[in-house]
């Protein structure tokens, strides 16, 4: 029977903890709303990963992690779609085109990269089913768990801290008024520079995390620096549902008996 | 009889209950408990369900102030005691910066379950360690039209000026509310 719950209940990184100690093999699948992982272990080491329907062939990986170029990928990508990743592997280290070690390094941080998002995920339901191996044809990596779950907890710590501090992704952000501040005199990184690219009170926080391809962690942690740095205050997204006006204090009571009620009240008041 | 009410919130200990004592014409209902856990151990006792004063205005007219539990695992009373308020006060303590987030937390969670006018009531405003209102207010995120008001709990005039500007605000949002 397969393991089956809710990261809301388990965390991910208790999930992979047992895959860790139990020395599992097989595949945990994780989903939420229109997102979903696939993962596979051997042995209790993670081998493989893929998010959603993002390319995971070894040509889109290693263009990825900038070991081949932007024209040697379409290349590849024309010539070997037949070829399985085993292969395609085998046929560049043949040819001395790259490294074994750079191939595994490189598949090594995409799998790391995909368990890593999921540290970000409050809630999903995930399925671990033993005994399922990776795809046929996709080159295995041996990653072992420990330091991916010690790393894990750091970020899902980090990430309910910045929770706190920025509760909602729905929000947008607007530059702080204030005289004499320059942003270009600031020493960005590159994601703060992007987030600073898309900030108009039309976008949403959650708007820009897609547009940067942020993932949630990544979004609040830009977010929070510039709102510490004072660059940017939160605000109510344009075009966002205006919150009700005040309910009347009496129902059904006409606007001279409201404002009466609220003036006997500060009369009270005073004289206490 | 009309009866109103307001709502005085904040964090674990910022001086809710002080606060509707120092004001309230009968011996408010409190709902006190030994606090059993270790890290919120900073006091004997705190506030379980909810605290309430009364402050009787005329023959046909009644103000009600509930204080709101402080500790979060009694935060499903929240939405319960905000139903049908008229505004509601933050009480922050100004010494202890560490609940300074749990504030904001606070007043934005308020705010999302009835978007009345409130208030923010910086508590213990005469102890050497407070914190300034200015530096309070950039700390709390707060912006400029919020009200941030010095406050000592067990002052009652200085808890009658947080009311009265609670008052004031609500009268105001009436007004520019009057066309709508």
């Amino acid at each position: 029977m397969p393991l089956k719950g809710n990261l809301k209940d388990i965390s991910i990184t208790q999930v992979l903890n047992l895959v860790h100690v139990a020395q599992k093999t097989g595949t945990l699948t994780v989903e939420r709303q229109n997102e979903k992982a696939y993962t596979a272990f051997l042995g209790g080491k993670l081998a493989f990963a893929q998010y959603g329907q993002e390319d995971s062939s070894l040509p889109a990986i290693l263009y990825r992690a900038k070991k081949i170029t932007a024209s040697q990928y379409r290349v590849i990508q024309e010539k070997a779609r037949s070829v399985s990743d085993k292969e395609l592997g085998l046929l560049m280290v043949n040819a001395n085109y790259i490294s074994q070690q750079d191939i595994l390094a490189s598949l090594q941080m995409h799998c790391i990269a995909v368990i890593n998002r999921l540290f970000t995920w409050a809630e999903g339901i995930f399925q671990f089913e033993n005994d399922i191996l990776p795809p046929d044809g996709k080159i295995p990596v041996r990653v072992n768990l420990e330091n991916i779950i010690i790393e894990g907890t750091r970020r899902m710590k980090e990430l309910e801290q910045l929770q706190d501090e920025i509760p909602s992704l729905d929000i947008a952000l607007k530059f702080a008024n204030r005289p004499g501040t320059n942003i270009k005199d600031k020493k960005l990184n590159v994601d703060e520079w992007k987030v600073i690219s898309y900030i108009s009170p039309r976008n949403s926080i959650k708007q820009i995390a897609a547009a940067t391809k942020l993932s949630d962690l990544e979004i609040r942690r830009v977010v929070y620096t510039l709102l510490q740095a004072g660059l940017v205050e939160l605000i109510r997204p344009e075009g966002a549902a205006i919150p009700v006006p005040i309910r009347p204090a009496i129902p059904n009571a006409t606007h001279e008996e409201q404002t009466g009620l609220i003036h006997r009240l500060i009369n009270r008041i005073r004289s206490i | 009889m009309q009866t109103v009410k307001m709502v005085v919130t904040g964090p674990f200990n910022s001086g809710k209950t002080e606060f509707i004592k120092s004001v309230s014409e009968i011996a408010p209902v409190f709902t006190e408990r030994k606090i059993s856990s270790e890290a919120e151990k900073v006091k004997a006792t705190t506030t379980v369900a909810m605290d309430f004063g009364r402050i009787t205005v005329d023959d046909d007219l009644v103000l009600y102030l509930f204080g709101t539990p402080g500790q979060r695992r009694f935060d499903f009373m929240w939405e319960i005691l905000s139903e049908g308020m008229l505004g509601f006060i933050v009480m922050v303590d100004s010494t202890r910066p560490e609940t300074f987030r749990e504030a904001r937390n606070i007043l934005e969670t308020f705010r999302a379950y009835a978007p009345t006018p409130y208030v923010v009531a910086a508590n213990k405003q005469d102890m050497e360690d407070a914190w300034d209102l200015d530096d309070m207010r950039i700390t709390l995120r707060l912006d400029a039209k919020v009200k941030l008001l010095p406050c000592v709990a067990t002052d009652k005039e200085a808890v009658k000026n947080v009311l009265l500007e609670l008052l004031y605000s609500i009268l105001e949002e009436m007004e520019s509310g009057k066309g709508r």
